[in-house]
């Protein structure tokens, strides 16, 4: 597949597709983190990430409009003020959710899996009743369209490098609350032991519900970088669910660094690879790839040998 | 002093094979002479996913593996069946007017020029026959061996099983050529030159369904009354104590899948004879996370309960999707929600909760099932 | 004591019944086994005592590979038993108790005793697997053992602690290994129970080797032969309970801090 090109064309497509891939990079890294953080504290998968990530697809959407319609003057702006909306409304939703639901399934991982889809489902049709079943595009404010010329043949468009840097950003606080405040030496105590986190004073409950809260959060904000690459259904987020859980699962699931570069890996390989083949074909051949190697390795790629 | 009632291990309880008459005479007798030719149609194709939900019985309810990709083996037994119908019905003399005949339309409209080299062994019936059966098990196998000798299990595989349904839906969606893609393998006639879009012939597919259905039942029912059972149960609860009683762990849990795939697969191929056609919209994520619900809502340690499981959620379906579209998926959520709540055993929990204790509250206690299940709540605890 | 030969090894076959030489794992760089060896003889019951953290039941984990070794051998009955799977080395004749009692809660007292009889443990053995007369008469001379013959059909959750217990150590006796391993059997017993289960294990070590991991010594001087004495993976000194009592080294570990 790579006969037709010259070694330079082949140099410029790899960097364009490269840089192509950083929206899908940022949404996959935004998803996973919010997964990463939920499966490594709590051993839950939520089904429904997909759909939080949705909300917040829609919450971007409704900004676009209100301000188009209300506050044009504003309107380079919104962005930022969807992006907010988007992390309030995904999380509020997140910790409603955990009360309502996640905690009374803890130690039943399986049915945890069962009873998010059941959420996935209701939060579908609930956006299909409220904002129709067709799909909606957003509006990109235009200081945020077109591109950079970097050389003669490679252009880097300027909203992908504006998701990519909020996503550093993000990732950046992420691992600072989780590292450095006092929020974060709870969550990983309760990670590690929650009975005797719970023993010395953690409000393990509340722990947990932010966390949700959080992970859902980042989630919806992944939503919002998401109406840049495509546009937003009630089924949207279905199929991104199990894209990023592979991601987790294959960067190692407790590994912050290891979610990055597996979500850099697998974007990278399949926005190459849609340029050779067709979308769907790259799809198949990155997930098998990935489905191979967890086979192989199922610990993930970046992890240690720790004692069971 | 033992008593021999409690320690025999009879194939069946007496309440057992009452359960199965009742299920003989509802399957053969009152629905066949209370439905039209149309709606026992439709029963026949619900008691085809009838089968996955007792393979998810042995497989997630007694041994604990949830897969996520049993639409994956029904869809591949259901395939292998359309592959053969579909060549039946390409002869040359009815393809005539394609460019190439002799081959099924979608390829000629795909400029596919020769028949590819997996779709010749579908021009034999026998060979089709062990196809439906060995493709998705062989499939099943394979990936049971990678993933449960590498100790991958639970939330795991779960996830790693609907990705796999998730990479063939595209696969057969994207391959249109060899595949029919998206519409799938349509405009099926023939079984060895029986005609099977008759009403007659779908009222026979409709009785060889519900015969290979109790078929299937009797096999499960031997596979959790023997030993093997008791070790899956067993390996759910410890697998380490398991492999330390010197039981390959992993060799069980492959068994356990693959019986689950074979049983999918037959539904499969049930499918299709009756249906009339086969997709990829019965493979993906979502029909196959469907099927878990319909063993979830019986209760996912019944075989009966499976079953009617089935029946009841694919009758909502019709019913609400009929009338309500909108309420349906509301309805569907709400059921995944509640059953994991509220109702971990599904309906069959309720009924051995509720009404069995009526039933069997006379003298004989001996009728009693041991160790079938987990225990009324109101058991002593320790 | 006890430097007894199988009857029937002939010359030039090994007389230890398991032999682990220069045993070494390191997670992550920590080495929790280190350079450990001792050798058991058949007919022998062997403890081994050490702190916390000592890397006793590590040794256990290795020997019957739910651990696998970064170095060294371990030698049964003259085979190499680090690249057997577990299943293979129960197999062979090792059998193995957790700490903490590991038995099925949702089968029957009968059903966890059956499904640890040494018979049909291929898939399809298991599958054509006949509850015989032999079979029956096993498990309940085995539960008449282990105190438990009036709940063969109880289910296993409704157990008391002690009683599960007993009944791990009884499915390990229908299991009949030759070299039994115990890791802290009388461990959070009442002191009516823990009497009984001395009772209970003099009469099971009986005809096979025991290797045993226990903090009370005044268990560990009624039945040890030998003593291993583990301290931060290594081993610190061995022999009879009456010499590691007066090793100056174990009664700096055990008191020196």
């Amino acid at each position: 597949m790579f006969g037709d090109y010259s070694l330079g064309d082949l140099g410029a497509i790899f960097a364009m597709q490269g840089f192509a891939g950083l929206i899908l990079f940022s949404v996959y890294v935004l998803m996973a983190l919010g997964l990463a953080i939920i499966f490594g504290q709590m051993g839950v998968i939520n089904m429904a990430h997909g759909e939080f990530m949705i909300l917040g697809a829609y919450m971007t959407y409704l900004c676009s409009g209100f301000f188009q319609a209300h506050l044009p003057g504003l309107f380079p702006a919104y962005f930022f003020v969807a992006m907010a909306m988007a992390f309030l409304a995904s999380g509020a939703l997140g910790m409603l959710v955990e009360w309502a639901l996640i905690r009374h399934l803890y130690k039943r991982p399986l049915d945890t899996l069962l009873a998010t889809w059941g959420l996935s489902l209701i939060l579908q049709q609930a956006y299909r009743s409220i904002f129709g079943a067709r799909e909606v595009g957003v509006e990109l404010p235009s200081w945020m369209m077109g591109s950079i010329q970097a050389t003669g043949t490679i252009e880097i468009p300027i909203n992908g490098l504006f998701v990519m840097a909020i996503t550093v950003l993000i990732t950046l606080m992420v691992a600072g609350l989780l590292f450095a405040s006092r929020y974060g030496k709870q969550v990983r105590a309760v990670m590690q032991n929650r009975v005797m986190a719970g023993a010395v004073g953690i409000d393990t409950g509340r722990v947990d519900r932010l966390t949700f809260g959080l992970g859902c959060g980042i989630a919806g904000v992944a939503g919002a970088a998401f109406t840049m690459i495509g546009s937003t259904g009630p089924t949207s987020g279905q199929l991104y669910i199990v894209d990023t859980f592979l991601i987790v699962v294959f960067g190692g699931a407790a590994s912050l660094l290891g979610t990055i570069a597996s979500a850099f890996s697998i974007s990278q390989t399949q926005s190459t690879l849609e340029f050779f083949l067709s979308g769907s074909t790259a799809k198949v051949i990155t997930l098998l790839a990935v489905v191979a190697i967890l086979m192989l390795r199922p610990q993930g790629l970046f992890t240690l040998k720790v004692r069971r | 002093m033992r008593s021999p009632t409690r320690t025999d291990n009879p194939f069946m309880t007496p309440m057992e094979w009452a359960y199965l008459a009742i299920l003989c005479a509802l399957i053969f007798g009152v629905l066949p002479l209370a439905l039209d030719g149309f709606r026992l149609n439709l029963v026949g194709k619900y008691l085809t996913y009838a089968f996955v939900a007792l393979g998810l019985v042995i497989c997630w309810g007694t041994c604990g593996i949830l897969s996520l990709g049993q639409g994956v083996f029904f869809g591949l037994g259901g395939y292998c069946m359309a592959m053969y119908l579909k060549l039946e019905a390409s002869s040359v003399e009815n393809t005539k007017i394609q460019s190439t005949p002799g081959i099924p339309d979608f390829m000629d409209w795909n400029q596919v020029t020769a028949l590819p080299w997996f779709w010749t062994p579908f021009k034999s019936l026998p060979l089709t026959l062990v196809a439906v059966v060995l493709v998705p098990t062989l499939f099943a196998f394979i990936i049971g061996a990678a993933m449960f000798k590498r100790r991958v299990g639970g939330t795991y595989f779960a996830i790693i099983t609907q990705a796999i349904a998730a990479i063939l839906t595209i696969l057969i969606v994207g391959q249109q050529g060899y595949t029919g893609g998206i519409n799938g393998i349509t405009d099926l006639r023939t079984l060895h030159g029986w005609d099977i879009r008759t009403d007659s012939a779908k009222t026979l597919l409709y009785f060889v369904n519900g015969g290979l259905l109790v078929a299937c039942v009797l096999a499960a029912q031997f596979v959790k009354r023997s030993k093997l059972g008791r070790i899956l149960v067993a390996m759910r609860d410890k697998e380490d104590r398991v492999r330390f009683s010197g039981y390959s762990v992993a060799s069980f849990k492959i068994f356990a899948f693959c019986l689950a795939a074979a049983f999918a697969a037959i539904g499969g191929a049930m499918f299709t004879l009756q249906v009339g056609f086969m997709s990829p919209s019965f493979v993906g994520i979502v029909p196959s996370i469907e099927m878990v619900i319909y063993a979830a809502i019986g209760g996912r340690l019944s075989l009966f309960g499976a079953i009617y499981g089935t029946l009841l959620v694919n009758w909502a379906k019709t019913t609400f999707s009929e009338s309500f579209p909108e309420l349906w998926l509301f309805g569907l959520g709400a059921l995944f929600i509640a059953v994991v709540l509220a109702f971990p055993d599904g309906l069959a929990g309720l009924w051995r909760q509720h009404v069995a204790p009526l039933l069997t509250r006379r003298p004989k206690a001996a009728a009693l099932p041991q160790g079938a299940g987990p225990l009324p709540k109101g058991a002593p605890a320790e | 004591m006890n430097a007894a030969i199988l009857p029937g090894a002939s010359a030039g076959q090994p007389e230890f019944l398991l032999a682990v030489e220069a045993l070494t794992v390191s997670f992550d760089g920590f080495k929790a086994v280190n350079d450990v060896s001792f050798y058991v003889d058949p007919d022998e019951i062997r403890v081994i005592i050490g702190p916390n953290g000592a890397g006793k039941t590590t040794v256990l984990d290795l020997i019957c590979g739910r651990t696998r070794a970064t170095s060294g051998s371990i030698k049964y009955k003259g085979s190499e038993l680090t690249k057997l799977s577990e299943s293979a080395i129960v197999q062979a004749g090792v059998g193995r108790k957790f700490q903490t009692p590991s038995i099925y809660d949702d089968l029957t007292v009968f059903e966890n005793l059956e499904i640890s009889y040494p018979r049909g443990r291929s898939v399809w053995g298991a599958l054509t697997f006949k509850r015989d007369a032999a079979v029956r008469d096993r498990i309940h001379e085995v539960a008449e053992m282990i105190f438990l013959k009036d709940h063969l059909t109880k289910r296993a959750e409704f157990l008391s602690h002690g009683q599960k217990q007993w009944l791990e150590i009884g499915m390990l006796l229908i299991q009949d290994p030759e070299l039994l391993m115990l890791d802290e059997p009388v461990a959070g017993m009442s002191v009516a129970e823990r009497k009984k289960t001395a009772e209970l294990l003099h009469q099971i070590i009986k005809g096979r080797s025991v290797l045993v991991i226990e903090h009370d010594m005044k268990f560990v001087e009624d039945i040890a032969h030998r003593v291993t004495v583990l301290h931060q993976g290594k081993v610190l000194s061995e022999g009879s309970m009456e010499r590691v009592k007066n090793d100056p080294k174990v009664v700096d570990v055990y008191l020196g801090h």
